[in-house]
């Protein structure tokens, strides 16, 4: 088991035939089993065309119906990316995940709103992914620094996943599932939506929640956990060195109006039972002594 | 991306938001045509920097002749104005905004704001105008009244008519008031705004509502959509390492420690900042070069770096995903040789290629200190810093 995805999920990508699509689903084919995993791609201007044997069609209603695709991977470029996400819940997909970096708030808003009682889930924009080990990798991670295992981890930064999964795999330990839900503000699943999946999966056997300054999606999610997780979560959020009202990189990483610290984000997970530790050096270390 | 005052209400007025009549101006020559031309006995002169809080640090002032106006002009031009916001460095005012003085009855606040809660707009009000909202909201939240926008329908009359109620509007202005928020919707929504506010937002003697203030921020990632808006940013209000590191594409903000670092990712950047915190060591700069970073980009980031006078090591952490650790070290050699660095510099590399990478860096000749975890790099980097 695992959660969001896994060997027997069928992928359509949009935006295949740029640049970035192109060279990431050519990664992903050749994880684990993304050979049969990786089924269709989309642009409108090349149904009928191929990359790499993998069909190409003009929408993803029509990706879906040929070949039972139900998870789209995008990476569209930022001013049409919103659209992507919208034709994909339209077309009644399990799960959406949204690489593409700068895509504008407004546009997001939409898109939320439009989500609003559909099935599809959302997983960024803004976001490196998420990855089964040794079953399917879809997004920008690198799949040789994962193992199977029973750790679970979510993140909202991209490198500082890979950090966690690479101290988790040095001390001999697996993941279940790596997940990566993006540095922006307006996006699809938070913290608490990955740990009640977490939560339910037999193969989880505890988490590692990595979090950063900006909003308060942290704090939710640990009190969540306070009353409902069942298993050992450790954390760390990065940016207690921040100064405030400066974005750090991501579009949701800032501190303002005194909200959002780092530093009332451990707080608060510390009194809601999750260990958390200042050094990010030492995810993989807090992990293991909680098992 | 932020503007200036008086950009903003120019923004504000294209939209049909009341504001006062102003004129900005860059000298005191046209400070006073600018009085001259607005009429009346009484004018606010108004320093234009991109922070709040001007009011308090001596930045805007009445006057009730011309030559007063020329006075303050004088006075504000090239000072160096300090407020809560600007940090003790403050900033040099360089433009001011001539305005007609308005006669006020009462001070109201006004904001749109992305709820990330609620993923949508929020337009939040409050009774309690031209002073610091965030104490407001601190030390009474009851004060501030908020209602989130539809993004499809936008601020309804009615929404917007019971919002201006419970801030206190009186009810003969409340249809007014109505309009007013209303466009200042429109105005965040159409621009891509990432936070409009009014503070204060007034009632005047006479029976109007005016937008006293307009402070508008901008979503970066929308500006492709908006030429104007791009048009009215003001370099010199913008720390001009942060402007070049943009110039290559790079995230960079400027901090006030000795040791550089070059990261890739904003996440894996804040908690090498952090660790080299935990260390005992001070972090001088914010730096992520991104997945697609090249020599060239890896080069440029390190001439940024160097520019800082208080520099004393430089710290490299990269966790190589797509971006290949080999790609990175010959960037990292090349850029040492070229810029002829003088500080020492620790190197930690992980992830696709890493063998290479630290191949490449061992075999450059260069005085490179490498390190095999976050940990250890951070405390190699302190311990390089303080001479030791």
């Amino acid at each position: 088991m695992s959660i969001l995805i896994n060997k027997d999920t069928k992928v359509v990508t949009q935006g295949i035939t740029g640049k970035t699509g192109q060279f990431h689903t050519k990664m992903g084919l050749e994880y684990a089993n993304g050979r049969n995993c990786y089924v269709a791609g989309v642009n409108p201007k090349k149904p009928g065309e191929k990359f790499e044997g993998i069909p190409i069609f003009a929408t993803v209603k029509e990706a879906k119906q040929e070949t039972g695709a139900n998870v789209s991977v995008i990476y569209v470029p930022p001013p049409f990316a919103a659209a992507a996400i919208d034709e994909a819940v339209e077309a009644d997909l399990d799960l959406v995940i949204c690489i593409t970096e700068g895509i504008p708030v407004r546009d997001m808003i939409r898109t939320k709103a439009k989500m609003k009682g559909r099935r599809t889930l959302l997983l960024g924009p803004n976001c490196p992914g998420t990855i089964t080990p040794e079953e399917l990798k879809i997004g920008i991670m690198p799949g040789h620094i994962h193992r199977k295992g029973r750790i679970g981890i979510v993140s909202r930064s991209g490198t500082l996943t890979y950090e966690a999964v690479g101290q988790v795999t040095a001390l001999g330990l697996g993941q279940s599932s790596a997940v990566g839900i993006g540095g922006d503000p307006v996006n699809g699943l938070k913290h608490i939506d990955v740990l009640k999946l977490f939560n339910d999966d037999p193969e989880t056997e505890a988490v590692i929640m990595i979090g950063e300054i900006g909003g308060s999606d942290e704090e939710t999610a640990a009190r969540w956990v306070k009353d409902n997780m069942k298993k050992p979560v450790v954390g760390f959020i990065a940016g207690l060195t921040a100064p405030p009202g400066k974005r750090m990189g991501h579009a949701g990483a800032i501190i303002s109006g005194g909200k959002g610290t780092a530093q009332e984000k451990l707080s608060v997970m510390e009194s809601c039972g999750i260990k958390v530790t200042r050094n990010p050096a030492e995810m993989g270390k807090l992990l293991k002594s909680v098992l | 991306m932020n503007i200036h005052e008086y950009q903003g209400k120019e923004v504000f007025r294209r939209f049909g938001v009341t504001t006062p009549r102003g004129i900005p101006a860059f000298s005191v020559d046209e400070a006073v045509k600018a009085a001259q031309s607005l009429g009346g006995k009484v004018w606010v002169v108004k320093s234009q920097i991109h922070a709040g809080g001007r009011g308090k640090g001596g930045g805007v002032k009445v006057a009730k002749s011309i030559d007063e106006v020329r006075d303050l002009a004088k006075k504000m031009l090239g000072m160096t104005l300090v407020t809560h916001q600007t940090g003790p460095e403050g900033r040099v005012v360089r433009r001011l905004l001539i305005e007609e003085g308005a006669n006020i009855t009462k001070e109201y606040y006004l904001a749109v704001v992305v709820d990330r809660v609620l993923q949508r707009a929020v337009m939040m009000g409050s009774s309690e105008g031209g002073v610091n909202i965030e104490e407001v909201a601190e030390k009474t939240p009851e004060k501030i009244h908020k209602v989130a926008i539809d993004p499809v329908s936008g601020l309804g009359d009615a929404d917007a008519e019971l919002l201006a109620r419970k801030i206190g509007i009186p009810q003969e202005l409340v249809p007014q008031a109505r309009d007013l928020f209303k466009a200042v919707y429109k105005v965040f929504d159409e621009t891509d705004a990432s936070l409009a506010e009014v503070n204060p937002l007034i009632t005047t003697a006479d029976g109007r509502v005016v937008a006293l203030d307009a402070k508008l921020n901008f979503d970066s990632n929308a500006l492709f959509r908006h030429p104007d808006i791009v048009e009215m940013r003001d370099l010199e209000e913008e720390d001009p390492a942060e402007v070049e590191a943009s110039k290559f594409d790079l995230n960079y903000i400027q901090l006030d420690g000795d040791i550089g670092c070059l990261v890739n990712g904003a996440g894996l950047a804040m908690a090498t900042m952090d660790t080299i915190k935990l260390y005992g060591g001070s972090p001088a700069n914010f730096l992520d070069v991104g997945g697609g970073a090249t020599a060239e980009k890896v080069t440029e980031a390190f001439k940024i770096m160097l520019k800082n006078p208080k520099l004393k090591a430089i710290l490299v952490n990269i966790f190589g995903g797509i971006m290949k650790c080999d790609v990175i070290a010959t960037g990292v050699v090349q850029a040492a040789r070229q810029v002829a660095l003088k500080v020492p510099l620790v190197v930690r590399l992980e992830g696709t290629n890493v063998d290479l990478g630290k191949k490449i860096l061992a075999e450059s000749g260069l005085p490179i200190i490498s390190a095999n975890n976050m940990g250890e790099a951070a405390e190699k980097v302190v311990a390089a810093a303080k001479g030791r």
